[in-house]
Order: structure tokens, then sequence, then C-alpha cells
């Protein structure tokens, strides 16, 4: 757990970020939030507060349908760019920018082919290459000892927790330099939500971690940072500690506490 | 209320029994029909079809290698037949499949929703057109073109015939590919585009895979069409019974041969009647034989999404 704010090192920082959804809804308000390196950070607030909004601007998830609109930006860090400037390509933001989504959404293909379906993507055509990347990555996400034997099988053999790790394992092969959860363990069973949770602890050395979720508990077990989110505004950040044990805005309060949301 | 007793509202009402049991007749009468005819259709088929091999052996029905059934010297080889019927079938899907998946890929994948709006009734529209008006098209207008392109070309062939089936059926397969690209959820596709893939990869590895079972449904509807098609292949094809693995040749088909000896006045019972039949019996075969592998291929690649 970070001691000071100051030591920490930005990995990205929304700033003065709105989002409107096509027809003109407003989304997000005025957002600005600091993601610190290699720390995980929480994302609370009620159901359609905005919080996947947000988490699905930092990889353009939204461009990929009509009429969305970002304004202002979202600087990722050490080279300072702006992930929401049109002249920056989606498909190069997202190669930097991994995501685990709600519901396991392993392709139609083996195990093996989906941990390896983003260095494909990449043009990675060399076996071995191939071989140790996808064993790093089913190691990273603890799927390994369960499905060494059976490389081949399909994905959609795999219980509902295992192709959650899968889809984790996917996306850590391609080494994100951030990896965004959106609400990855509201399908899964608490035996499976464990593994996540354990497994987001764990993979905090590696990346830079955002995590929408809905669960309290979970925000306090998983995450150095929390960001409580309301009606598309952030109403509150800081550490996960003192969110948690002293919120500063009474509404943070309310929602911690039970008495909205 | 006292134990054993029905309440008043669940109890027996004879009128709605009655009305329901009329209900169900009714509806069970509509689904018999279509069974019934299709027995039927099957029935005479091979009731007549007995009539026909009790007087020419099955081996020579398919060893023979011409078919000449109204001549004094009748040889009744059905391979000369069904030789057209598969090589007029195979390019219309060498054209058909190919276009046809595209536009699916295109409409499903890339197409904004009103370019799609648009597109797929007209699309759906080219499907409506009469076959023989296709028949005159490719007869007058694809032959024509085809004979600049390919000197040697006759004015009759199953090439011009096969490309313009091909295009008759274009759009069953691109509608049918692309409901079923579009039933592929969009969780799937977004999973995709966050690993930074682009569309036309994420709708080959990843739409398509998820799709298959789909997309062999409507490959199979579409050999179904063509081994069935019957009037651009009597205009366009020519009508001369040739044992022939070359498009480029003019030959008769399963069906054209049916609808050029049904025109005529031949006597009920005679040989040449009941061939027919015999030709009938083949075409619902190879049919049949194709609807099994679809089926087949549905299970194998059922979705998986």
């Amino acid at each position: 757990m970070p001691n000071n704010t100051t030591q920490e090192r930005l990995k990205a920082e929304a700033r003065g970020l709105n989002f409107f959804y096509n027809g003109g809804i407003q989304a997000l308000k005025n957002i600005n939030m600091p993601i610190y390196d290699n720390r995980v950070t929480a994302l609370i607030g009620p159901s359609g507060c905005g919080k996947s909004t947000y988490l699905r601007s930092f990889n353009r998830m939204h461009d990929l349908y009509p009429g969305n609109r970002y304004e202002g930006e979202i600087r990722f860090y050490p080279d300072d760019t702006n992930l929401l400037a049109p002249e920056v390509d989606p498909i190069e933001v997202r190669m930097r920018v991994g995501m685990v989504f709600q519901k396991p959404n392993p392709f139609p293909k083996s195990i093996y082919e989906n941990v390896a379906y983003g260095l494909r993507v990449r043009g990675e055509r060399n076996r071995r290459m191939l071989d140790d990347k996808v064993e790093h990555a089913l190691r990273g996400a603890a799927l390994w000892d369960e499905v060494k034997d059976r490389l081949q099988d399909l994905a959609s053999n795999l219980s509902g927790g295992q192709q959650q790790r899968l889809c984790i394992a996917r996306a850590l092969a391609t080494d994100p330099e951030l990896l965004l959860f959106d609400e990855p363990t509201s399908a899964l069973d608490p035996i499976a939500t464990g593994a996540i949770e354990e497994l987001v602890h764990e993979l905090k050395k590696r990346v830079t971690i955002l995590i929408v979720t809905h669960n309290m508990q979970q925000a306090a077990r998983v995450s150095d940072y929390t960001a409580y989110m309301f009606l598309g505004e952030m109403i509150e950040f800081g550490k996960t500690d003192e969110i948690f044990i002293k919120p500063k805005d009474r509404r943070t309060e309310d929602y911690i506490t039970g008495r909205m949301g | 209320m006292t134990p054993g007793r029905v309440s008043p509202r669940l109890s027996h009402n004879a009128m709605r029994h009655w009305n329901e049991r009329l209900i169900e007749a009714v509806l069970f009468l509509a689904a018999a029909l279509s069974v019934l005819t299709t027995l039927g259709i099957v029935y005479i088929l091979v009731s007549e079809s007995i009539h026909f091999f009790a007087r020419i052996s099955i081996v020579d029905f398919l060893t023979d290698t011409q078919w000449t059934p109204l001549f004094d010297d009748a040889h009744f080889g059905i391979m000369v037949l069904v030789s057209g019927t598969l090589v007029s079938s195979l390019v219309a899907l060498l054209v058909a499949i190919p276009v046809g998946t595209t536009i699916a890929i295109y409409l499903s994948e890339f197409a904004g929703s009103r370019v799609r709006e648009i597109a797929k009734p007209i699309l759906e529209l080219l499907g409506g057109i009469p076959t023989i008006v296709y028949g005159y098209f490719a007869l007058l207008v694809v032959t024509p073109i085809l004979q600049v392109l390919l000197p040697n070309l006759p004015g009759f062939s199953l090439l011009s015939a096969g490309f313009v089936m091909g295009i008759m059926i274009v759009p069953y397969i691109a509608s049918l590919s692309e409901d079923a690209m579009r039933a592929v959820p969009m969780s799937l596709r977004e999973g995709a585009y966050a690993m930074g893939s682009s569309r036309l990869y994420t709708a080959i590895h990843v739409v398509i895979p998820a799709a298959l079972s789909g997309l062999a449904a409507s490959y199979v509807l579409a050999v179904s069409r063509a081994v069935g098609e019957t009037m651009i292949l009597a205009v366009a094809a020519g009508m001369q019974p040739n044992l022939t693995w070359n498009p480029m040749e003019p030959a008769a088909t399963i069906t054209s041969y049916i609808v050029q000896v049904a025109l005529g006045d031949l006597p009920h019972g005679s040989i040449g009647y009941q061939t027919i039949f015999a030709a009938g019996l083949t075409l619902l075969l190879i049919t049949l034989m194709f609807n099994i592998v679809g089926q087949w291929l549905r299970a194998k690649y059922k979705e998986n999404y």
C-alpha cells in the first residue's frame, strides 16, 4: 500500500473528460482523475453512474458505435499521449490497453488460440515465441496447471471462472500497460470470484489496473485507490483506506454505508 | 376452502375445453397436410419408379453413358443428367458462395445501419425475380459477354447458365449469412476489438467461426436451390443429354430433362413417361443427401458462443 501520493508515478490522467452518447446524452461530466502506475484503482457507484462508460473510454470502445463523442483528454504516460485525440488510432490504443469484460467472452477457438489471439493480431508467427507467451500468460492468469494438458480443447468447454481467467490470460499475453476490468466477477460464483480477486492483486506488479465493481467489499479488498462516481460525475477520489474509513463527501459516505444505491 | 376441492376458478370448463380441442385439431390438420403432401409425392415417385426399374436394370441406370429414352435405341444412363446438374450447380456455387459471403461480411460488419436498411431489401428483391427472366438474361446477355472472353463457348453452355444461377443464389446466401453473422453477440466482437484487431480481422477470425453453422446452412440451401433450379438451365444450357464434366459444353440436367419431356404428350405408362419419375426420384435423393450433410454441419458447428 502506498504511503505517500506524491511518490506515485502517473500512468494515465483524465482531464476535463466529458462523454456524450449518440443522441447527445451526457454520460460523463468533467472527470479529472489520476491513474497511478502499478496500482489498482477501483471505480464504484450506483448503476448508471457512468463508471463503465468511463472505463470504456480508456480503450476507445465507444468508437465502435456511431455518434458517440468525447471531449477533454486522457493523457497516457510515459509518452504523454492523449488517448482520445482523433488522430490517435483506436487500434493503437487497444494494443496498449487491455480489457476484461463483465461476462467471459472467449472466442470460438481453442484455449491456445484464444491466448495467442492478440499476438497473432500483432503479426507474431514464430511458433516457439507463441508457445512461450501463451504459457507465460496462462501462468500469469493462474490457469496453466488446469489447462496445460488440453490446450487444443475449445475454450467454451471451460467453466465460467476458468473462462474469465482465460480472458485475463488473453489480455495479458500482449503485455498491456493498462488493464481494464469491467465488473469481472459479476457472472461468477464466490470461489471463482476469490480466484480473480487474488489474481488482480498479483497482477498489479506487472500492469496498472482499473476495475469497475458493484461490490464494495471487492473494491476494499483489491484496490489501492477508489473513485466514487454518481450521475456521471467524479464525486470523490482517494486512497481506498481513506475513502472507506473517512470519506470526505457525504454522498460517498451514504453509498458506502448502504444508505443509497 | 376444504381440502380436496379445486378452486372454482381452476375447475373444469367444458366450453373452453372444447374450444381448445378444436383449435388443436385445426392446427394439427394444417401440420399434417404438409407432411401428407410430402409423403404423397414420395409415394408417387417411388411407385412409378418401381415400374421403371422393373423394365430397366438399376445397374444400367447408374452406369450407362447415354440418355436417349425416346429413341428407338433407348439408353437410360442417369449419370448423363446428373453430370449436367452437378457441373452447373458447382459453377453456381463457385460464383454465389464467395460473392454472397463477401456481401454478408460487408453488410454485417462494415455497413452503417442506413446502408444496410436500404441494401438488404434490394438484395432480397433480387431473389424475387422470376427465374425465366434470369434464363433469358443468361442466354441473351451473359453468354455473348462470355463468348468475347472465351471464343470457343457455344451458344448454350453449363457455364453461362451456372454463372447466372450463381447470381440468382447470391441474395439467399448473403441474406442468410448476414443474419447468422449479426446473431453473433456484440460482446464477442468487443472482445476482439479490445485486443486491437481490425474490422476485417474480427470478421474473419471471430465472427465467421462463431457463425459457421448459420453459414453452412445458407450454403446447403444454396446447393438445394442450384440442384433444383430448372428454368435457367432449360433456357440457357441447351437440352441435349451430354455426359460431360466440362462447363464449356451444353448439356441437359435432371430438371431441364423433366421439363422438356413433361411438356410433350407421352402416353401414360410408357417408358418415356416413367423416366420422369425415375429422374425425379434421383433429384430428390440428391437434395436429400445435401440436406443431411447440412444437418450434420449444423450439429458439428453449432453456435458455441
